[in-house]
């Protein structure tokens, strides 16, 4: 594992190099120049998350690639600290100690799951430094030193679950896998549906272990529970690995989307990338980026991604625009404040904007979530998506949930308030005490 | 119902304004069809699709049905409507009318007229209404299928034509179940209706149940609520015998990925003894070599695909013993007799394997194909089987009674036997024990790659594949009684089934948990298993 650590390191310098020798090419760009800025890439290279996050670290090469290209950042070349925290919890708090003290990176871009990000978190706070943070997750969050660029549950849930009940849905499986993201979108989505009028008895709320692949007698339970004459829909926070055989599953009872659709929230183009995607026609997923969205940043995003990657079938997906845009954020952000200083750039980036890869712009909010467009799309036989429905703007995004009891009244503000969790009843901030107690 | 409503409202308002413009053309089913070019939105697409099916024309089934498959296109230049097939980078285009082959265009030329599942939904609706007199029993069929779980009044009397003139007794069964369930929600007479329940109470699935529950609850009559009521009765006690019929179903099933993931380690633990860790990832060997081989069979000869999984068999064997081999002679001979060295040696050997196939595959999933005869489901009474799970089934206790074959009755059998019941004197008797040590490590390690080709069709091809069996299949072997194949094979099937009936009601995490606590609590009073060894080489 070390020499792939170092290997990965002589590729990342490789790259820089290459980068420098290129931005010669461009005569109107100054070559950056100076002491490199470093940059921390915390994302499992082995493990089981590596699936997903291998495609990050690649994603977080090519933009500071690209960076250096265009001159770096306050005339200094960009350069990335690469490690591997192995799909192992603990190991990232390790690994993220190492960046910010030893490597002294400016920030982090890195993990995929909730409790990954709450692993390192104590890190960040203790050394004052920033994470970006790209991948959906349930909120419930604000924290000074992280920025969340993926979708908060009311930029990805609700609006899934508004769409299919315009389509007429009155049934609800909430299935999910048992861990905290699905278990507090679950929460939150069950409140919302009760809050819109269904019946108790018209939703049941499922979990199953990671990993599950027998999925026979949970299909066979939706399949009854969907042939009580309501329109039924499958909302599936089930993650990673378990999707495929679920899907299988689907197919081969004869659950077509056409009877009970399937809308997923932890599937995009790199988990359909694995299967066969014939019989998965017209199930759902809700994302803030599609890889088919038909926009000129977006097809010049994908045609670099192809070129650094040397591989036209590698598809791009909703976590690395994710880092595109938060990337982006903080190179403005340090360009604002003149300086990599930790401090000065939190408190540069809240109202930076960036247009993201889907004709929208993205803006950073004093929570420290962003504004997305929400997209609806279908899966096609190509295994792609197609968009069926699009929220009309930008979807801000809201740290606590309105739809829970105990953080209806949270507001996070670091601008105004400097607190990640304000109680707008009692007027104070709970600061740690209440981020303590609810971990 | 609301659907008709809808359908009613779109159909009134075109009698109103749109009617009289196209009279001339509302008679042509072609130029309707022409209707879906153009960029439009998802209700343009449906109004076409209620105005094509009121047409009452067969012929425009084919342009509906390329519509509802994703393959209806218009050209950009004339919004002119074909239907496209890739052919490479192009189009080869049909008439959506006839069917003939129109030429080829290039991809960038054409775009697809825009589907989403309401649309599949509303294209399948009118197909049924349309198809149900054509020529094909099969189609009409469909038909009748989908006009029974449609329940439109309306359809009443087209059905009724529709069964005088039927001529195939099964479908005018599945048409006069249409037609029963649209008399349910129809305004018929109370005895007409009574007469319809008694059809779905025959029929006795859960559809029939749905509408005869909901049917109840909305009628006055009281003959005809206790026709419905009795026979939701009956249907009830149906489903509920299938259900149970069916857990017994999944049981086995489960049980028989079980067995496969287990009986590899019930050599290489049961009957050697080494604690091997890294038996999972022999499964998963087995796996990436079915990979391997669909990928050469796509590139090379596809025309072999769906033999792709015979051909994967042997070598996912050899390559999985192949590795297992080199394990025993590399490093597990060194360390017999010391259990907990062996176990975390082969746990890091687990790690290593994980970790060079990552890096050969990439992490991601590979796709592994399914041949024809191991796809779909066929439905035995309320139960749907799998195709899959049945030749897995099958090829699980064939696997079984082939090592029970070599065990038993090949010299190399009796040498294994030989070895592990008393050492020392297989060893004075000319034994070469060391040879017949690799020889059934290679042996457990290649039943796991085969056992890892039948897996590949249910699960994921991914580098985590091996993990998520290993602690299954120590379970199993320590459940069915260490060193006796067949305590594996009743092991694997108890398990299966009492994880399937916990399932239902306890839910899938506090199932597996509950199994867990009842294997415990069992080795607590057997330590050695359903059937332990016994006799006087047992050690103590």
């Amino acid at each position: 594992m070390r020499s792939a650590i170092t290997w990965m390191q002589k590729t990342a310098a490789a790259a820089t190099i290459t980068a420098f020798s290129l931005s010669g090419a461009h005569a109107q760009d100054t070559k950056p120049s100076g002491e490199p800025i470093k940059v921390g890439i915390l994302h499992s290279l082995s493990g089981t998350m590596a699936i997903s996050e291998t495609t990050l670290k690649d994603a977080m090469l090519m933009l500071i690639d690209e960076q250096n290209k265009k001159g770096g950042v306050l005339g200094r070349p960009l350069e990335p600290v690469v490690v591997d925290p192995a799909s192992d919890w603990p190991l990232f708090a390790e690994k993220a100690r190492e960046l910010i003290s030893q490597d002294k990176v400016a920030v982090v871009f890195g993990c995929w799951t909730s409790v990954s990000r709450k692993s390192v978190l104590p890190v960040f706070k203790e050394l004052d430094s920033i994470l970006f943070y790209p991948v959906q997750y349930e909120g419930e969050e604000s924290e000074r030193n992280v920025f969340y660029t993926g979708a908060a549950p009311n930029q990805q849930a609700i609006p899934a679950v508004d769409y299919l009940m315009g389509e007429g849905v009155e049934r609800w499986v909430l299935e999910g896998t048992d861990y905290v993201y699905p278990r507090t979108t679950n929460k939150i989505l069950e409140q919302y549906l009760k809050d819109k009028g269904v019946a108790a008895e018209d939703i049941i709320v499922n979990y199953t272990p990671f990993g599950f692949s027998d999925w026979q007698t949970e299909v066979s339970k939706i399949k009854e529970f969907g042939s009580a004459g309501k329109k039924t829909a499958v909302v599936s926070t089930i993650n990673g690995d378990a999707n495929v055989p679920f899907y299988k599953e689907l197919a081969n009872q004869g659950i077509k989307a056409t009877d009970i659709p399937v809308v997923a929230f932890s599937v995009g183009e790199e988990e359909l990338a694995g299967i066969d995607t014939g019989p998965l026609v017209g199930h759902l997923a809700a994302w803030n980026y599609f890889e088919s969205v038909d926009t000129p940043e977006n097809k010049d995003f994908i045609k670099k991604w192809h070129a650094f990657i040397g591989n036209d079938d590698r598809v791009t997906n909703d976590p690395m625009e994710a880092h595109y845009i938060g990337f982006n954020m903080w190179v403005k952000a340090v360009e604002k404040a003149g300086t990599t200083d930790p401090d000065k750039v939190i408190d540069a980036l809240p109202g930076i904007e960036q247009a993201n890869l889907t004709g929208g712009t993205s803006k950073m909010l004093p929570n420290h979530h962003i504004t997305k467009p929400v997209l609806i799309g279908e899966i096609n036989d190509e295994g792609q998506f197609d968009v069926v429905s699009e929220t009309d703007d930008l979807v801000p995004g809201d740290a606590w949930s309105d739809f829970l009891p105990e953080s209806k009244k949270l507001e996070a503000d670091w601008v105004d308030l400097k607190c990640g969790n304000y109680d707008t009843e009692a007027k104070k901030c709970l600061g740690d005490t209440m981020a303590e107690k609810s971990n | 119902m609301n659907r008709s409503i809808r359908w009613l409202l779109a159909g009134l308002a075109f009698v109103l304004f749109v009617a009289p413009a196209v009279a001339q053309q509302a008679a042509d089913p072609a130029a309707i069809v022409q209707k879906f070019g153009g960029k439009q939105s998802y209700d343009d697409t449906e109004a076409v699709i209620s105005e094509l099916a009121r047409t009452g024309d067969a012929n425009v089934a084919r342009a509906l049905r390329a519509l509802r498959d994703g393959d209806l296109y218009w050209r950009e230049s004339d919004e002119a409507v074909f239907i496209g097939k890739r052919k490479g980078d192009d189009y080869e285009i049909f008439d959506p009318m006839t069917g003939e082959a129109a030429g080829t265009v290039p991809r960038g030329e054409m775009q697809k007229v825009r589907v989403k599942n309401s649309i599949r939904n509303a294209v399948t609706t009118a197909l049924g209404s349309l198809t149900l007199g054509a020529d094909s029993a099969a189609q009409r069929m469909r038909a009748a299928e989908t006009l029974f779980s449609e329940a439109d009044p309306e359809m009443i009397e087209p059905l009724d034509a529709a069964i005088a003139s039927e001529e195939d007794a099964g479908v005018k069964a599945r048409m006069e179940e249409a037609r029963a369930s649209a008399v349910l929600v129809s305004d018929r007479p109370a005895e007409e209706k009574a007469a319809a329940a008694k059809i779905l109470a025959n029929r006795a699935d859960r559809e029939s149940l749905t509408m005869l529950t909901r049917f109840a609850g909305a009628t006055d009559d009281p003959v005809a609520k206790q026709a419905a009521e009795a026979a939701i009765v009956a249907i009830q006690n149906n489903i509920a015998f299938w259900n149970q019929m069916q857990n017994v179903w999944y049981g086995l099933s489960l049980g028989s990925v079980l067995l496969l993931a287990a009986i590899g380690l019930a050599i290489t633990f049961g009957v050697m003894g080494v604690i091997n860790m890294a038996h999972g990832e022999m499964v998963m060997i087995g796996a990436y070599t079915t990979y391997v081989v669909q990928e050469f069979i796509r590139t090379n000869a596809p025309g072999l695909f769906e033999y792709s999984l015979f051909i994967a068999l042997p070598l996912a064997f050899l390559v999985a013993g192949a590795v297992g081999l080199v394990m025993e002679r590399g490093l597990i001979r060194f360390l017999y007799g010391r259990p907990l060295e062996t176990l975390l040696a082969t746990f890091g050997v687990s790690l290593i394997l994980q970790q060079a196939v990552r890096t050969i595959f990439g992490p991601s999933n590979r796709e592994v194909g399914n041949p024809d005869f191991m796809s779909g489901a066929f439905d035995l009474g309320l139960m749907s089987v799998n195709w899959n799970r049945l030749w897995i089934i099958v090829f699980a206790l064939v696997v079984f009674a082939a090592l029970l074959a070599v065990l038993n009755k090949t010299p190399l059998g009796l040498q294994m036997r030989a070895v592990t019941q008393n050492r020392k004197m297989a060893a004075a008797m000319g034994i070469r024990t060391p040879w017949v040590d690799a020889m059934t490590f290679a042996l457990g390690s290649g039943i796991a790659g085969i056992a890892g080709v039948a897996l590949s069709q249910i699960d994921n091809v991914s580098p985590n594949l091996g993990q998520g069996y290993i602690i299954d299949s120590f379970m199993v072997v320590v459940f069915g009684g260490v060193g006796n194949l067949w305590g594996t094979l009743v092991g694997a099937m108890t398990l299966g089934i009492v994880n399937k009936f916990l399932e239902p009601f306890a839910g899938a995490v506090l199932g597996k948990i509950v199994v867990l606590v009842l294997i415990i609590l069992f080795i607590q009073k057997r330590p050695r298993g359903l059937f332990a060894q016994k006799g006087r080489f047992v050690e103590a």
